[in-house]
């Protein structure tokens, strides 16, 4: 935009509109600031009470209940099946979502229709919650890492999303591999996903926290502890406010009473969310351009 | 004429076998997706079928017995599903009347900041929200809510009495609003956003030079030109209605305020998983499937009509 000499008018109205914008990021901010500050205070410890009310500073720093989550195991158990189910899932996903838009991205393939339409069809329709269920417990997938990441393997949208990528690849490239006497596998591995880098970070990204944040599978077909993921071990402490294996471990290391309940939600709450802090500013452009790519059609 | 038609057929079919041949790599390549989407995707809506048996744990889906309409007539004439679907409506209704509006207004403001630095720094913190999972929001929501939490503060403050607000079916749905809406803004803004940054920065500058100030230019060139992706957004939501939002509301509801908050997607989890009503359940699923099928449909109509075939879904 041109530069225009700002009036005083003006600049009243970019200071109202910047103090605007800095209130929405306080109010955006401060309800993972009250977990912060009550997760690190120490008014806690020795008695029930903890950080109350318009929280803003803890008022006496301690660690204590950050020692107390490292020491409880079951949630590195969450971690380590949540990362787990995050890497084969996005391979998988991201594998066989460009096997399949990669023919899909050929406007004379045979069928094409047919099985675009059988693809697209799913996000318009599907058979809901008990009929998977009862598919999923036929299928003695139960308790496995493979229910977590093959049900929801091949997303239509994400196809959809790779198949227009492909298709803006220039022809004359597999043109002349084809000239070569390359076949469309070799085409495919060494020309086609080497130029998709792009595209297919942004789905990995896009399946991989939708892997990290998914509790909802784990919760209905996941019943064995050591095969638990990180945010259903999350849910029963913060949200079925759950604490007996948590207090277990207090139990077991002789500081019983020493944490508030809600201190102890807090750390463990920080604990799970720490990574995608780290991780988000650096991966959120990614998000923003996908959300870009599939508002609009090819 | 019939002669010339079968050559014609013959001409296809010959030129389709010889693309057969040319592609079998590549349709060899659509077989694991092909099994995917039967067993995962169409086994379950073949499961449907449920809702018209009796299920009977040892014979299957395949084997229980039929039950016709008999589940669909007991959940018509179940006073509790008006409630649940009263629910869903409402829910949806207030998310989008007071959810919609907002991200367009944020896009708006952003695009009058003039430090792209602050401007990134806006948007980063306020898709923040986006990226984490429900269980972690509702989590810190209790705490932000309960009696003790910041908010109740104020309301001392201001001279009222603490309200327990999440076991309260006065202000549930209300908190259910503002906290998806919390979610929700900054990753709304994204489209309008974009949709005002592509706008031809020399209409803006010919308003300039025609002497608009900025909320004339606001109110006459970006709103205007916002109006289409507006209304076609406005138009995708509403096949969603019957979506109140799963993780959202199963993560912060309770007993006490069921009557205002259950909704369809709840209720199915906890009629078929926890109650092992499975035919009922399923029965309830598929009314929510078949209304959201015809809405989508009939939704992406009009979006075609409109013009916005960029928008439509096929």
């Amino acid at each position: 935009m041109i530069n225009v000499k700002k009036s005083s008018g003006d600049r009243v109205v970019d200071a109202v509109l910047y103090a605007a914008m800095a209130v929405i990021m306080i109010i955006t901010l401060y309800p993972f600031w009250t977990q912060v500050v009550i997760s690190l205070d120490g008014a806690g410890v020795g008695g029930t009470a903890y950080a109350s009310g318009l929280v803003l500073w803890p008022k006496e720093l301690t660690l204590a209940s950050y020692k107390l989550a490292f020491d409880f195991a079951e949630l590195w158990t969450g971690y380590g099946n949540t990362i787990l189910r995050t890497l084969i899932g996005v391979l998988l996903s991201v594998f066989f979502t460009a096997l399949t838009s990669y023919p899909l991205a050929k406007r004379d393939l045979p069928f094409n229709g047919a099985f675009t339409g059988i693809i697209l069809f799913t996000m318009l329709f599907g058979g809901g919650l008990i009929p998977t269920y009862l598919l999923i417990k036929e299928l003695n997938m139960i308790n496995t890492l493979w229910v977590l990441v093959i049900p929801g393997m091949i997303g239509a949208f994400n196809v959809l999303i790779m198949r227009n990528f492909f298709r803006g690849i220039p022809e004359e490239l597999e043109e002349s591999a084809r000239v070569d006497g390359a076949g469309y596998a070799r085409i495919f591995f060494q020309i086609v996903i080497p130029l998709s880098k792009p595209v297919l970070a942004t789905i990995a990204l896009w399946v991989g926290v939708g892997h990290w944040n998914a509790w909802f599978d784990a919760m209905i077909y996941v019943s064995d502890p050591d095969k638990q993921v990180l945010q259903v071990i999350l849910r029963k402490i913060v949200i079925q406010n759950d604490m007996s294996d948590i207090n277990n471990v207090i139990n077991s290391i002789g500081k019983a009473t020493a944490f508030s309940g809600r201190q102890l939600q807090s750390t463990v709450i920080m604990f799970s969310i720490i990574p995608m802090l780290i991780v988000y500013p650096f991966i959120q452009k990614y998000f923003v351009k996908g959300v870009m790519i599939g508002a609009i059609k090819g | 004429m019939n002669k010339t038609a079968s050559m014609e057929r013959k001409r296809i079919h010959s030129e389709r076998m010889r693309l057969v041949k040319r592609y079998r790599v590549l349709l060899l390549m659509m077989i694991p997706a092909m099994v995917y989407y039967a067993v995962f995707h169409y086994a379950p809506m073949y499961g449907v079928l449920l809702a018209f048996k009796d299920y009977k744990l040892t014979e299957g889906i395949v084997g229980s017995p039929w039950a016709g309409w008999k589940h669909f007539e007991a959940i018509f004439s179940d006073g509790y599903f008006y409630t649940i679907l009263k629910n869903t409506l409402i829910i949806s209704l207030y998310k989008l009347v007071f959810g919609f509006p907002i991200p367009i207004l944020f896009a708006l403001l952003m695009s009058e900041i003039a430090s792209a630095k602050y401007k990134k720094l806006v948007q980063t913190v306020s898709y923040l929200p986006h990226f984490m999972s429900w269980v972690v929001l509702g989590g810190i929501f209790f705490t932000v809510f309960s009696l003790e939490g910041p908010v109740n503060s104020i309301v001392k403050l201001m001279g009222g009495d603490p309200v327990l607000f999440l076991a309260d079916d006065r202000y549930f749905r209300s908190i259910l609003v503002a906290t998806s809406i919390y979610q929700g803004f900054g990753w709304g803004s994204i489209i309008y956003f974009a949709a005002i940054t592509n706008i031809d920065p020399q209409l803006h500058e010919a308003a300039i030079m025609d002497g608009a100030g900025r909320f004339q230019r606001m109110f006459r060139i970006s709103i205007p030109m916002l109006a289409p992706v507006i209304a076609i957004m406005l138009i995708l939501s509403m096949s969603g209605i019957l979506d109140a939002g799963f993780d959202q509301i199963f993560n912060m509801y309770n007993v006490k305020v069921y009557r205002v908050a259950d909704i369809i997607d709840t209720y199915v989890y906890r009629k078929g998983l926890l109650e092992m009503n499975y035919s009922y359940a399923t029965a309830v699923g598929l009314f929510k499937s078949a209304v959201a099928l015809v809405l989508i449909v009939v939704v992406n109509q009009i979006v075609k009509r409109l013009g916005g075939r960029d928008h439509a879904l096929w």
